[in-house]
């Protein structure tokens, strides 16, 4: 029986043998998401050459596990020094105090500064003040549309206003006969639509610092209204999501337009083949009136320092690095993802990409969504819940905003609690 | 002798019971407690941000809309897919028992494939089936001259897609149990059956489902068991809509835990599933045994 104990012990010295590192090596260690993952290993052999005492070892997780991966990596002692964050998350981390705040290290960066990143984008990154986060690619949705079916309305221009939005899809839904085809998809289970047509008519989603839901308010009612009626009067179809494919829809002209974002550009263009090709386009968001420009999303991924890593010097030498302009270019050629970094905008592969421009043009106009490590709890099961509830008449508007309200109250109870109690 | 009798006992059950207990016990322990607190992400960043709140997420639970339906959504399920999956199964099972069946490996090969095949695989191919506009089920439809239904997307109709999918990956399973039960009944009473004149429905009355007591109590058990912890199909096929019509309780728990990280509430509402489960089983026991006896 005395064998037991001795080959756990046997165990777990090779397991503890196994994370030294010799005293004249650094290992770094990153974790990037899906695509990411996979490319930002085709980056590192550069940096390790203008670092040679560093070993960089990424490591590749999916999307849909990566919250929950990080989150236990957390509780485990386990984070990597550089980790990459979809940038709704950075509360969470934040609230976990798990990520190192930057502050100091931007003041002294050549490499880093807030005039180099859109503005909206790199609010995100920022919570009272204390940058958590360096955007690392960026993303944000606008309106992809077919543009022959908006010239055989009558419309030579994308949608300007809430008003041509309607405008252009009565007249659409009008051509395309009484139920077989729909105007916009706005889907009736997600939350972005409902929460980018708030935002652009200035609803505060939470208030009293963000301790309390603020759906009830007459901005948030308003859009919120504005939306439903493409639903209820059959402008927007709504119960399609689970099985439909998008851009088949699309190409079909099952739909004419669709808020989506960069990632669907390579998709689009797969379906929108041959004399198709040319009859679709991006353009920036309507916004509620002329003089109001529509918002949308300020989304993305930021990398940021674990507040356990060993290397922080290191390790923010690797964020400079990814985030110098060449190698964000390098980046987009490997990924498709959009560079944070401003000035790799001016590169031609987007000054001359037809589909680029509504991208570039929006990221000036982007909001992040309320920075509390709840907001996606809120988001994902409250909003699009009664959302959906609203539009297939299981509820009125009043109803459904204000029993949203009750329970977004209810899940804020322990952020009132912290605030007051740890502060 | 006793004492060495004791060394084999530590030996042998030790291991087993240790593992037990460290990976089961301990932690279903811990869970208990941790349904009494507010266990969230702010607990697993400072352990002085968890509050003891005694009853207070069972308290939340009994007054949340979302798991009531989750509730009945769940006992839907349970009360129509569970019987349904038991009836197949034991029909199945006399329709491969009898003696004029050929090809009888193929069939029980074909019947049986869904149990084994991968779930999530097994629920993309019926979203496609499903498919309003394109899928087979509806082209089908469309023949007999019934028309179109949004299959997941309509509210009423989600949790029977659901259950059809469910019945015919789970049928195989329980069939195959049942085929065992089968051909553990006495030849002789068939015959002697058969002898006395009895009819084919006197016989399947009173010799084939007394003698298969024991199997469908095991079977609708197992079954229920099962079912009652239904996650994936919803999961994968709806993700609990539309309108939380598909949402299942432990659908519920893993998105209070697992996305939200409202470990306490989730907890709580393991330990809610977990009584129904003990009452349940309580229940067709009590039933079934009669007739065991």
């Amino acid at each position: 029986m005395r064998i037991f104990p001795s080959l756990i012990l046997l165990l777990l010295l090779v397991a503890t043998g196994c994370t030294t590192v010799d005293n004249d090596r650094v290992l770094l260690k990153i974790w990037a998401l899906g695509a990411e993952g996979e490319n930002v290993k085709k980056l590192i052999p550069a940096f390790e050459k203008e670092n040679p005492s560093v070993t960089v070892k990424v490591q590749m997780f999916p999307w849909t596990a990566a919250q929950e991966k990080l989150i236990t990596a957390f509780a485990s002692d386990n984070l990597p020094d550089v980790f990459q964050l979809g940038n709704t998350w950075i509360p969470q981390f934040s609230s976990l105090e798990s990520i190192q705040p930057l502050n100091k290290l931007i003041e002294n960066s050549p490499v880093i500064k807030k005039e180099n990143y859109f503005e909206g984008i790199w609010e995100t990154n920022v919570i009272d003040s204390v940058v958590f986060g360096i955007p690392w690619y960026i993303d944000t949705r606008v309106l992809f549309y077919r543009t022959d079916v908006f010239e055989r309305v009558g419309y030579n221009h994308p949608p300007a206003t809430w008003e041509e939005l309607y405008d252009v899809s009565l007249r659409i839904k009008k051509t395309v006969g009484i139920d077989e085809k729909y105007a916009i998809y706005l889907p009736a289970n997600e939350w972005a639509s409902f929460v980018i047509f708030g935002l652009q008519n200035g609803a505060d989603l939470l208030k009293e610092n963000a301790c309390y839901g603020n759906f009830s308010s007459p901005e948030f009612k308003s859009a919120f209204e504005y939306l439903i009626k493409f639903h209820k009067q059959g402008l927007a179809p709504i119960g399609i999501s689970q099985t439909t494919n998008i851009y088949q829809a699309f190409s079909e002209e099952y739909i004419s337009m669709y808020i989506s974002g960069p990632w669907n550009i390579r998709e689009f263009k797969k379906w929108m083949t041959d004399s198709l090709s040319d009859k679709w386009m991006t353009a920036e968001l309507p916004g509620p009136d002329k003089n109001t420009p529509g918002v949308s999303l300020a989304g993305g991924s930021s990398l940021v320092v674990s507040k356990q890593s060993l290397h922080k010097d290191f390790a923010w030498k690797l964020v400079e690095f990814l985030s110098r302009p060449e190698t964000q270019l390098q980046f987009y050629h490997l990924v498709n993802d959009l560079p944070a970094v401003k000035s790799a905008w001016q590169d031609s592969i987007f000054v001359n990409d037809p589909y680029m421009q509504a991208f570039f043009n929006q990221f000036h106009h982007v909001v992040p969504t309320p920075k509390v490590a709840e907001w996606e709890q809120i988001a994902f099961s409250k909003v699009q819940h009664y959302a959906e509830f609203a539009i297939r008449g299981a509820l009125t508007v009043d109803d459904a905003l204000a029993k949203l309200d009750s329970d977004v109250d209810r899940i804020l109870e322990k952020r009132r609690w912290i605030l007051e109690n740890k502060n | 002798m006793l004492k060495s009798n004791r060394t084999t006992l530590i030996l042998f059950l030790g291991p087993a019971i240790g593992a037990i207990v460290l990976f089961f016990f301990i932690p279903v322990l811990m869970a208990l407690l941790i349904s009494f607190t507010d266990f969230d992400i702010y607990g697993l960043a400072d352990f002085s941000n968890v509050r003891f709140t005694g009853f207070k997420n069972y308290m939340l639970l009994i007054s949340d809309p979302v798991f009531w339906q989750a509730i009945k959504n769940t006992f839907y399920f349970v009360v129509v897919a569970g019987p349904l999956s038991v009836i197949v199964a034991l029909y199945a099972a006399l329709l491969l028992n009898n003696k004029l069946v050929r090809f009888k490996a193929i069939f029980r090969l074909t019947y049986f494939i869904p149990v084994i095949t991968t779930l999530v695989a097994v629920a993309i191919v019926w979203r496609f089936i499903y498919h309003p506009r394109f899928g087979i089920l509806n082209y089908i439809l469309d023949f007999l001259g019934i028309s179109a239904i949004d299959w997941l997307g309509d509210p009423f109709w989600a949790m029977p897609a659901i259950i059809i999918m469910s019945v015919w990956k789970t049928f195989g399973y329980n069939m195959i149990i049942f085929i065992a039960g089968l051909q553990n009944i006495p030849v002789q009473l068939y015959e002697a059956a058969a002898i006395e004149g009895a009819g084919r429905w006197q016989i399947f009355r009173n010799i084939t489902l007394p003698m298969l007591a024991p199997t469908t109590l095991f079977v609708s058990l197992i079954t229920m068991i099962g079912m009652f912890q239904i996650f994936a199909e919803p999961y994968v096929m709806t993700n609990g809509g539309p309108l939380n019509q598909t949402l299942s309780i432990v659908l519920y728990m893993y998105e209070n835990g697992f996305r939200w990280w409202n470990m306490g509430y989730s907890a709580a509402i393991a330990f809610i599933l977990f009584v129904f489960l003990l009452i349940f089983t309580i229940i067709q026991f009590k039933i079934q045994k009669p007739e065991n006896v």
